[in-house]
């Protein structure tokens, strides 16, 4: 049945999609965007099918090539990759709408078939870091999607994109590297790399050195990949120059992807007994992510580049996924995972938006947006909504990650995180509002006048997805029992133990 | 007794329906603006249909949807709803018709935007009265305080714009406490839903319930206590009947019923008052009462000094419901809906002086009664009954206020009452004597408003005389029972 195979086939289909668009771009370019269009649409499909068939019947296991495990490959879906397979597709899918009108504007001609084929790698790399139940395997994932992801970067037309794609290639490496030492001493140690294995075989090695080095290494790699806030140089550039399309595959795709290979490593390859227990470690980490929480937001509304604004703004609200995981608490690891939702669709609508100002008017600074509310009324209005949901206002989505992550801190007794998402809450409402106010409340400034009046609602395929993204900021937060479903089986039967 | 029922959330949904439609209708001024019309009689309709019911003892209720086990966006009409909400919709039907006479008389810009916020805003005021529990209020108090930003901005000046700043400072901070405040009660109780009697009593020490009455205090920051007041002078920069209805009535009255929910319906009358909360907040609104009065005073801005004069007439209900004896409940719920018709024709008739003459200060209406004799007779009604003299009907609240001060056994506020009224007339006849008998530096040909301003403005002036003269329908019936439910007495 190929409904079995459904688990491979998320991660074989967009390779071969990769191959199939950049034979087609040598034949027609036209017809590349077509193919990476259908691609991710029928991935989205399998993952809605995947993620349906985890709830009704439990996780799922496909064993590559029928090797058995733990000698060969394993993909395990559970309700956790399952969600984050959905979640990540959707984006992907939109993405991939929006880039049709937005990426034609931003790189050369010529480079499009590139551009359509290295995304589709990029979605290979994130949907098989999704499905794998292997650690090596996540890690050669891991690559093929950074690698991808350095590339999208250096495609903007300015220098500054290529510098910044370095630098991101530099960090990811670096990385990498810590990632891989942690493979590596973990395989040393116990001899297997399949997770499920490692879970089984490393409670009475928890004592050892190496596995607690081991531990260490894989917080600080995926720590840069998340840019968890000392760590986050590399990304308000990245962020920044990086073709509109790219920066919302970044900001919603990639590094939701590395906060899911976080909570796998530390919950399914680890226990959360060794994490609470073991090594007090989740202690620094909440006061990293409280770090990230705040400093990023009050890094964001220094900000005058509304690209880069967003940046840091995804910088604090990283830091509510990280703080979630953090307090290691039922319902704060809820609103951890429900968050990547939530910052997923609303940060993939803002960096839209950003995108359809750039593109309907080349106006890429706070300052010069005054006004444009009037000749852009569509795209302001979904701004607002998102805004208001980053802000965290109910019944918006945002609201309901805030809420869960500040009670479970409360039932936690951690007092001190409640107030540390009360505040960045009116930092983010100081610079969202900010942007609010000059497009709503403000005459043009005299240099882009003209250019504000003449500027329209950008095309329907990008006005779609921005919109979409928008109704979903409101209808994830009304109707938030239907993420909780799939979230709740996951952290109970991680945490239930405790 | 609850009963299912829609109607309240009926009621809400009509002026969110009609915000949507002056959206769509944008381009037609006409049936743009009959929309807010048609809106406004229909949300009235909806909640007078609803005065029966409760009369009859039962409660109108409906739950949409669960969150979480505990956590519902929930609606219930009780009487004690349903005094706010009859006030705000009945008081927008007036509203609606002075803002087109006020905004064509004005040449307003911005009109869709206008109404649009103000549907919305009303909205979320009945949203906050019919709510059932504390987070559906938290999320239409925010919505409140949201949809009237743009209304405070409406000029689009660098006042208006600053002003805009301070009012969403101001209350998106205050917003954080209230958040932080239901966050606490749902993790101590498990639950948000109102019940009379309270729901936290003996859920935590003493310590923890009396910061979490404070942060809740700062939460209701729209109820403009001193030292959280100062948004509100500022707000006045707004167009006329934006002051009039939002910053008298709909957004206020919001946060002084907030507090008033909270206090009898999630602590309880006996805890605040074994805790000693309900002496701290009879200070505070005494203070405000006292401090706001005197402020007052030396405004000369006409809109500035009303501003004031409800800072100060706000804390008589928050002073009302700090007694927790059953007169001073009553006069603290009865001042809901007096207050709000008699500070709503003081700025009506405000309104209709600035458009008739670009006057905005007290120093400038020399004379001004006579050339607009009517305006300035609302005025005068408005004012004597803001000071606590007959035959308006705020005496009545002060009667019952000064009742409730003698059964809780604490004079020193009945001495604050009769203080506060003592300056009330040092602010107000001033004015009147300034416009009837002084005479103009230069003779202009000032006449009334047009017939889209003076009724309402006329309407909400006798209205505040017949409430002196049968205070019984609709809403002194309603308070008996909403202060019979609070107390737990048995029904009359």
């Amino acid at each position: 049945m190929i409904i079995d195979h459904f688990p491979v086939l998320v991660v074989v289909l967009p390779l071969v999609g990769a191959f199939v668009t950049l034979l087609a771009g040598w034949a027609d370019r036209r017809l590349c965007f077509p193919i990476a269009m259908a691609t991710t649409f029928i991935q989205f499909c399998i993952s809605l099918q995947i993620l349906s068939r985890v709830m009704q019947t439990g996780p799922l296991h496909y064993n590559l090539g029928n090797w058995l495990p733990p000698w060969g490959i394993e993909y395990v879906i559970d309700q956790l990759n399952g969600f984050v397979l959905v979640v990540i597709l959707f984006l992907c899918v939109l993405t991939c709408l929006y880039s049709y009108r937005s990426i034609h504007s931003e790189i050369d001609e010529k480079k499009i078939p590139a551009f359509y084929t290295v995304f589709l790698l990029l979605v290979t790399g994130v949907c098989g870091i999704a499905v794998t139940g292997d650690l090596f395997n996540l890690y050669v994932f891991l690559e093929i999607s950074s690698l991808a992801a350095y590339a999208l970067v250096a495609l903007g037309r300015e220098k500054r994109s290529l510098v910044s794609s370095f630098t991101y290639l530099v960090m990811g490496s670096v990385s990498a590297c810590f990632i891989l030492l942690g493979i590596g001493h973990l395989y040393i140690a116990t001899g297997t790399l399949n997770m499920a294995d490692l879970a089984r075989l490393l409670p009475p090695l928890y004592g050892s050195t190496v596995i607690q080095s081991a531990f260490i290494f894989f917080i600080i790699g995926l720590s840069i990949k998340t840019a968890l806030f000392p760590l986050h140089l590399w990304l308000p550039d990245a962020y920044r120059y990086s073709p509109s399309a790219v920066t919302v595959l970044l900001a919603s795709v990639v590094s939701k992807i590395g906060v899911y290979a976080l909570i796998r490593i530390l919950f399914s390859v680890f226990t959360p007994a060794f994490i609470i227990i073991e090594i007090p470690v989740m202690e620094v980490f909440c006061w990293l992510a409280a770090v990230a929480i705040i400093g990023g937001s009050v890094l964001a509304i220094a900000q005058t580049d509304l690209k880069r604004m967003l940046a840091y703004s995804s910088v604090s609200q990283m830091g509510y996924i990280l703080l979630g995981i953090g307090i290691a608490d039922n319902l704060a690891v809820t609103g951890g995972i429900l968050q990547i939702l939530n910052h997923a669709v609303m940060k993939g609508c803002l960096f839209m938006i950003a995108g359809a100002f750039i593109y309907t008017s080349g106006i890429r600074s706070i300052d010069d947006l005054r006004g444009i509310a009037r000749t852009m009324p569509l795209t302001a209005a979904a701004f607002v909504i998102a805004a208001a949901s980053m802000i965290g206002i109910p019944p918006t989505a945002g609201f309901m990650s805030k809420w869960f992550i500040a009670l479970g801190a409360l039932e936690s007794g951690q007092w001190i995180f409640v107030l540390v998402i009360l505040a960045s809450s009116l930092l983010t409402a100081i610079y969202f509002w900010k942007v609010i106010e000059y497009m709503y409340f403000r005459d043009p400034g005299t240099r882009c006048a003209e250019v504000v009046s003449t500027a329209r609602d950008p095309p329907a395929g990008m006005l779609v997805p921005i919109l979409i993204l928008a109704a979903a900021c409101v209808l994830f937060g009304i109707f938030v029992s239907i993420p909780l479903e799939v979230i709740e089986p996951f952290v109970t039967g991680i945490l239930g133990g405790i | 007794m609850d009963q299912i029922s829609f109607v309240p959330v009926l009621a809400i949904c009509i002026p969110a329906v009609a915000a949507v439609l002056i959206l769509i209708f944008r381009n037609h001024p006409m049936i743009r603006e009959s929309w807010t019309i048609l809106a406004s009689f229909a949300t009235l309709a909806c909640v007078l249909s609803m005065l029966p019911l409760v009369f009859s003892g039962a409660e109108p209720y409906a739950a949409l949807f669960q969150i979480l086990p505990g956590l519902s966006i929930s609606f219930r009409a009780d009487a004690f709803a349903l005094i706010f909400a009859l006030t705000s919709s009945s008081l927008w039907v007036l509203n609606s018709f002075y803002s087109i006479g006020y905004m064509q008389a004005h040449h307003g810009k911005n009109l869709t935007r206008y109404f649009f916020c103000f549907s919305v805003a009303i909205s979320a005021a009945l949203g906050v009265a019919f709510s059932a529990d504390l987070l559906t209020m938290f999320i239409f108090y925010e919505i409140l305080t949201l949809s009237t930003y743009p209304l405070v901005v409406h000029a689009e000046s660098e006042e208006a714009r600053m002003a805009g700043r301070k009012y969403l400072a101001y209350l998106l901070t205050a917003g954080i406490f209230f958040l932080f405040s239901v966050l606490l009660t749902y993790f101590l109780t498990g639950g948000t839903a109102f019940a009379p009697g309270g729901i936290l009593t003996g859920q935590g020490s003493a310590l923890l319930m009396m910061i979490l009455f404070i942060t809740f205090l700062i939460g209701f920051a729209k109820a403009a206590w001193i030292p959280l007041h100062s948004w509100l002078p500022s707000a006045m920069v707004a167009p006329t009947p934006v002051s009039a209805l939002l910053h008298a009535v709909a957004v206020v009255k919001a946060g002084v019923f907030g507090i008033a929910r909270v206090v009898f319906y999630i602590f309880g009358i006996d805890m605040v008052s074994a805790l000693g909360l309900g002496l701290l907040l009879a200070s505070i609104a005494s203070f405000t009462i006292i401090v706001a009065s005197m402020m007052a005073l030396t405004q000369d801005n006409l809109k500035k000094r009303l501003a004031y004069s409800t800072i100060s007439q706000l804390s008589y209900i928050l002073l009302g419901v700090a007694l927790l004896t059953p007169s001073g409940i009553i006069a603290a719920l009865i001042h809901i809906p007096f207050h709000a018709f008699m500070k709503i024709t003081l700025f009506f008739s405000a309104g209709a002086i600035i458009v008739m003459t670009g006057i905005e200060n007290i120093s400038e209406m020399k004379g001004i009664g006579r050339k607009m004799p009517i305006t300035m007779l609302m005025f005068a009604i408005g004012a004597i009954g803001i000071c606590g003299l007959p035959p308006v009907c705020g005496i009545i609240t002060k009667w019952y206020l000064a009742l409730g001060a003698i059964e809780a056994g604490q004079l020193i506020f009945l001495v604050v009452i009769l203080s506060s009224s003592i300056l009330n007339v040092l602010y107000f006849f001033p004015i009147i004597s300034t416009a009837f008998f002084e005479k103009p530096d230069v003779d202009t040909g000032v006449h009334e408003a047009p017939l889209f301003m003076l009724i309402p403005l006329t309407i909400t002036g006798i209205c505040s005389v017949l409430l002196f003269l049968f205070p019984d329908w609709p809403f002194l019936t309603l308070v008996t029972i909403a202060e019979a439910i609070i107390t737990g007495s048995v029904l009359p």
